[in-house]
């Protein structure tokens, strides 16, 4: 049985999928996106859909990313086929059965994929990847000569560089993040303050930027920001499922709240009971005197 | 100009998920409903790009009877009218939504003319199928641009950013196009007095799609298990500094 694999070039999730992957063919077809070309999702689409068809692909693969689930919905809608996004596990089968993630994964669903060809993304970092037969490589070349010029309108043309200055709160190794009740806007200053001494960066909750006392680049969240921190400090959060989504990467997590049964209180590491105002300045404090 | 914007009904999990009895979907006798975060930044886009350039915006969602909450509110914030394609509540599929969607689209483009620009976000917060802003798209053979921070009308095109890992890339495609849009788009203003007055007179259109059987079917719910993450307590008030910053220091970070 031949399967196809959408493979973003050195990325882990990639491997994650073809693992999942082995489960419905012996014979794993890679696709690689080729990044000398401007990315093009509808021409990465289409190379999917005529790749599968030369090859009689069982069922499509890619890695739950971004490029792997935009690429792949719209293989979904040109072939008109049911797509399962964000699986975590899946097994073959009629129907397939597959396990998915809701609510950015704060939620399972065990689900029923009925499809001539199934179509399945993986979720990042939510199965362990495993050495298995070597991928046979498609010639991407060839199919890219083929494309249809309508599959190439929808095409990078241009980036624009992120804001310098700060840390990147996703690759930050230190998150020190403010809630409601940080209470203002200028309440940041000492967050602020505690994550400079910490080369930290700044996070933020829903509730943050929805009152515009932060800028939405600083939301830690489903829909904003995943972060994979050795220590993330949670200050006056109160652990709403939708901040607790951009999480699960944390190694570490220190809360401080004034309710000591506030959920994320109940999800730390490490908790102190207390007034943020108060003790954010004293950790600062602290610090300041290991540091002449 | 004429712009419609996708929305979905979904519940607000606060802090901990609470599933049915048969475990086929979220407790939600305690919770209040708001549409999902990307798409109140898509109405909110809508709205500002009517109030630039005039013309009129169109908010369609697919769900229960009770969905005209989250039209009303999308109307409150200045939306003109609404499209209710109402369910018995039961679960839609992807691709079952997508095509409901594009025969409302078609039909009220029928009657009203073509719109310039359909809204999505970028996916839903509950299913989160990433998809249905696609389909949409290929069945009305526009292009579509996904994941976007930043929209910009540019001549007869928009210019769109797209969050990418290290930046933003860029498209610019014609008009008219679908768009899906991320929060941080845009602040969502919050809704005026008046703006939710004028929103309860605002017309809503009904119709009742019929649900093909899903391809994509929910069979149960689950509440992942914990990290085990055991809270250990550092201290309480002021007093507990110490005790953080030498976590803090065996932890490798100070």
């Amino acid at each position: 049985m031949n399967v196809v694999v959408l493979v973003e070039r050195d990325s882990e999730p990639s491997r994650q999928a073809m693992t999942v992957a082995r489960k419905f063919g012996d014979a794993l077809h890679g696709v690689t996106i080729d990044e000398a070309y401007p990315f093009a999702p509808d021409a990465w689409a289409a190379v999917l859909e005529q790749a599968a068809e030369v090859v009689g692909a069982s069922a499509v693969f890619a890695a739950g990313t971004e490029r792997g689930n935009e690429v792949m919905a719209r293989l979904a809608a040109r072939a008109g086929l049911p797509l399962a996004a964000n699986c975590t596990s899946a097994t073959p089968g009629d129907p397939v059965t597959v396990t998915r993630q809701r609510w950015g994964g704060s939620l399972l669903e065990e689900a029923r994929l009925r499809s001539p060809r199934p179509l399945i993304t993986v979720a990042p970092h939510t199965v362990a990847a495993e050495a298995g037969p070597e991928l046979v490589e498609v010639d991407v070349q060839l199919l890219l000569q083929r494309l249809d010029p309508a599959d190439q309108l929808v095409r990078v043309s241009g980036h624009v560089a992120p804001q310098a200055g700060g840390v990147s709160l996703a690759a930050a190794r230190v998150v020190v993040s403010g809630g409601r009740g940080v209470g203002s806007k200028e309440g940041f200053t000492i967050i602020e303050e505690l994550a400079g001494l910490l080369g930290a960066a700044v996070g933020c909750s829903r509730a943050v930027t929805s009152a515009g006392w932060r800028p939405h680049s600083d939301q830690v969240g489903q829909t904003g920001t995943k972060v994979a921190p050795e220590v993330y400090i949670a200050c006056g959060i109160s652990g709403a499922t939708q901040h607790m989504a951009g999480l699960k990467g944390a190694k570490r997590i220190i809360a401080i709240n004034s309710d000591a049964q506030a959920p994320l209180m109940l999800n730390a590491d490490y908790t102190v009971v207390g007034d943020l105002k108060e003790v954010v300045p004293a950790i600062s404090a602290e610090i300041r005197k290991l540091k002449p | 100009m004429r712009i419609a914007v996708c929305i979905k009904r979904v519940p607000i999990t606060g802090g901990r998920i609470l599933l049915t009895e048969d475990g086929r979907a979220i407790d939600t006798r305690h919770l209040g409903f708001t549409m999902s975060p990307h798409e109140e930044c898509g109405v909110e886009e809508a709205v500002r790009l009517i109030e630039a350039n005039k013309g009129e915006s169109v908010v369609l969602t697919l769900g229960p009877a009770e969905s005209v909450e989250q039209l009303r509110d999308a109307m409150a914030l200045g939306i003109d009218r609404a499209i209710h394609l109402q369910t018995d509540g039961r679960e839609w599929d992807a691709e079952g939504t997508a095509a409901a969607l594009v025969e409302a689209i078609r039909a009220d483009e029928a009657a009203a003319g073509p719109f310039d620009l359909v809204f999505f976000g970028n996916e839903s917060a509950d299913s989160g199928g990433f998809q249905v802003g696609i389909r949409v798209a290929r069945a009305l053979g526009r292009p579509c641009v996904t994941g976007l921070k930043k929209v910009a009308l540019d001549g007869a095109g928009v210019r769109c950013e797209q969050d990418v890992e290290g930046g933003r890339d860029v498209y610019v495609v014609l008009l008219p196009a679908v768009l899906t849009v991320k929060e941080g788009l845009n602040l969502p203003r919050y809704p005026s007095v008046p703006g939710k007055m004028r929103a309860r007179s605002k017309p809503v259109a009904v119709t009742q799609p019929v649900r093909p059987e899903p391809r994509l079917e929910l069979v149960r719910l689950s509440v992942p298990a914990g990290q085990g993450r055991q809270a250990e307590s550092l201290g309480t008030g002021a007093a507990a500094a110490p005790a953080v910053v030498e976590l803090l220091r065996r932890a490798g970070v100070l």
